[in-house]
């Protein structure tokens, strides 16, 4: 590929950049361990999507439940 | 706030709890953020125009310590979305699509406006021209600062919906008119007040880490260039968000009058009404507003809060008994009371619970016009239905009075600052500064400076205490209370959620602020 094409040159300013970090390597540990928390421990053990879970794929009719019982309480 | 239900009381509070020490959280990164972005892109169009190098290290110390922040603060805000899901999931649903297009669309421009400026950015010095450097260091800045817009169209739609209908068979909001709900006048100026509010905070965190360096005798000249660009963003940054909040306290007089009221402790309304100015409201309970005729020792600013609100210094304001007990209106229209509007709230729950009936048995929408109408005309105090006490919707006075005022009173002591901090680097009244060189103050003078800089995030947190204290109990204004928001879950599962989060995030603060910290005292990188 010829060093002058764009394409080269977009991915060199990556590969370049990525290669060349020093604060960044740091900072980028931590979001990807940020990230592993949020998206793996996070999400996946404390956050379910609570619909999904108990509304058995009729999500209206347990909402509609919910607003409708939460009136007459 | 009393709830007289049987879902589990825990349940609520901590929910409430966990998604304001969430959005606190979040807070803490992106007001510096919007803000170093317009430091940093001004210093790198001092080098596009000058090619002096000084300016290049300069652009590039802001930029570093601007993606420190940038790292640390990256899916802080996706938290809040789980939250959503998991513990407001009635809410969430409810929704429907109002929350998901402008969040996707946020979603989307971040991804890519990011990824490929913030790495133009960081990765680009040398390798591509200087006009286009420069273009994607102000472009990173307008993709965070278009983010925010997203997000605060969405804040702006729970305090103010518009441009949607609700739709009893999917029992979600669909939206009707997109522009109306991403060009709300409501979101304008929020986006306007909060963007202005996060260049100050850029500005206080720049001039503060000046003064340290003058304070330390080190980097002098670039501390001082810094200094005088940090200034004067902050002075016009204070002065704008001053404006946008008196057009952010106009709107909220309009369409959520009762957080004016509270943000005011104003029992008792009525025309001439002055802007409280102090007044003793105890921090610690609610006051006694149906028999107190107005806060103790309260010295006002006579008819400001009539113009503040009405642009009229006559005008009227009303205060919380006469939202509670209903008003007639400048324009002879009258507000219902709060009794009305439950009554109103019952019916349409009750017109909803006969339509989803109906339709269970399966009959035609058409011959359930009447329970849709009924839905539709009460649809705007739907949330009154669940009020049991008229006191439930009247917010938590004392923080909505004292962090209004902390917000102000430091705006206001920024606008000093920030001018005085200007005489002093351009050395104006030249008499004054004669013997005064900004750069050889005794020590205390720095400090105060850098002091600053947690009392304006003190102030910036201190808004969104009033803009969302203030709407309590609604998560969607009038339509919606937390109590039936929140989702039937276990207390002790939000419990252990919270302190999770607390110890995740404060060390992640302290890491982020010990990283800062480092590089702030490393200095800038110099080329020569
Ligand atoms: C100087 C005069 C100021 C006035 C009159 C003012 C007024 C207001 C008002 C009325 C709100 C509530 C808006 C709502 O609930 O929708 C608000 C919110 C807010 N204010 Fe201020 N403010 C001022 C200064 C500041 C300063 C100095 C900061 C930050 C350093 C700040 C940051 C915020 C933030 C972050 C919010 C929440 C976001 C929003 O609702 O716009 N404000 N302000």
């Amino acid at each position: 590929m010829r060093k002058d094409s764009f394409i080269y040159r977009f991915f060199n300013l990556y590969y370049e950049g990525f290669k060349n970090m020093t604060l960044g390597r740091t900072l980028w540990a931590i979001i990807i361990i940020k990230l592993f928390v949020i998206f793996v421990i996070l999400k996946v053990f404390f956050f379910p999507n609570f619909l999904k879970e108990h509304a058995k794929g009729n999500e209206s009719a347990y909402v509609a439940g919910e607003f409708i019982e939460r009136a007459e309480q | 706030m009393t709830n007289l239900l049987l879902i589990d009381a825990g349940t609520i509070e901590w929910s409430r709890a966990q998604f304001a020490l969430t959005a606190i959280y979040h807070w803490l990164f992106v007001p510096l953020t919007l803000g170093l972005a317009v430091i940093m892109g001004i210093m790198e169009t001092c080098y596009y125009r000058t090619k002096n190098n000084f300016w290049k290290d300069t652009a590039k110390f802001w930029q570093k310590l601007f993606g420190i922040n940038f790292a640390m603060g990256i899916a802080t805000g996706i938290i809040l979305e789980f939250e959503f899901g998991t513990n407001w999931s009635n809410y969430s649903w409810f929704v429907g699509d109002i929350f998901g297009a402008p969040l996707a669309v946020e979603g989307i421009v971040a991804f890519f406006m990011e990824s490929t400026f913030v790495a133009v950015m960081f990765f680009g010095w040398n390798k591509v021209s200087r006009g286009f450097h420069l273009a994607s260091t102000w472009l990173t800045g307008l993709g965070a600062t278009i983010s925010a817009w997203w997000i605060l169209v969405a804040n702006a739609w729970m305090q103010h919906p518009v441009g949607c209908e609700f739709n009893p068979d999917t029992m979600r909001h669909e939206m009707v008119s997109f522009a109306d709900v991403a060009l709300s006048p409501f979101a304008v100026s929020k986006f306007c007040h909060t963007v202005t509010s996060a260049w100050i905070i850029g500005a206080v965190f720049c001039v503060g880490v000046c003064c340290w360096y003058l304070m330390k005798k080190r980097e002098t000249k670039m501390a001082l260039e810094s200094l005088k660009i940090g200034a004067i963003v902050g002075l016009v940054a204070t002065l704008l968000a001053a404006a946008t909040g008196h057009k952010a306290g106009q709107d909220v007089a309009q369409v959520q009058p009762m957080k004016l009221a509270a943000m005011e402790a104003l029992y008792n309304g009525g025309t001439d009404v002055g802007l409280t100015a102090i007044a003793w409201v105890n921090p610690f309970s609610q006051p006694d507003y149906e028999n107190e005729e107005s806060a103790p020792l309260r010295i006002d600013m006579p008819y400001a809060l009539s113009f503040m609100a009405t642009n009229d210094f006559h005008g009227y304001v009303p205060g919380i008994n006469d939202l509670l007990n209903g008003y007639t209106k400048p324009d002879g229209t009258r507000e219902p009371s709060v009794d009305e509007k439950i009554e109103r709230g019952k019916k349409a729950i009750a017109a909803l619970a006969d339509y989803r009936k109906a339709r269970q048995e399966g009959l035609p929408v058409d011959s359930l016009r009447a329970e849709l109408a009924t839905i539709n005309e009460n649809m705007k105090y739907f949330g009154y239905g669940y009020i049991k006490d008229k006191a439930q919707v009247v917010p938590y006075i004392p923080i909505n009075f004292w962090a209004f005022r902390i917000m102000v009173g430091v705006g206001c002591l920024l606008i000093l600052f920030f001018a005085i901090v200007l005489a002093g680097v351009y050395k104006w009244p030249a008499k004054l500064w004669q013997k005064n060189d900004i750069s050889a103050l005794p020590n205390w003078h720095y400090w105060i400076a850098i002091a600053l800089i947690p009392l304006a995030y003190i102030a910036s947190e201190s808004g969104w205490l009033v803009a969302e204290f203030g709407r309590q109990p609604w998560t969607i204004q009038d339509m919606l209370p937390t109590w039936v928001a929140v989702s039937d879950l276990h207390s002790s599962s939000v419990i252990i959620t919270f302190f999770l989060f607390l110890i995740l995030f404060t060390t992640m603060l302290a890491v982020e602020i010990s990283i800062l910290l480092k590089q702030i005292k490393k200095g800038p990188d110099y080329s020569s």
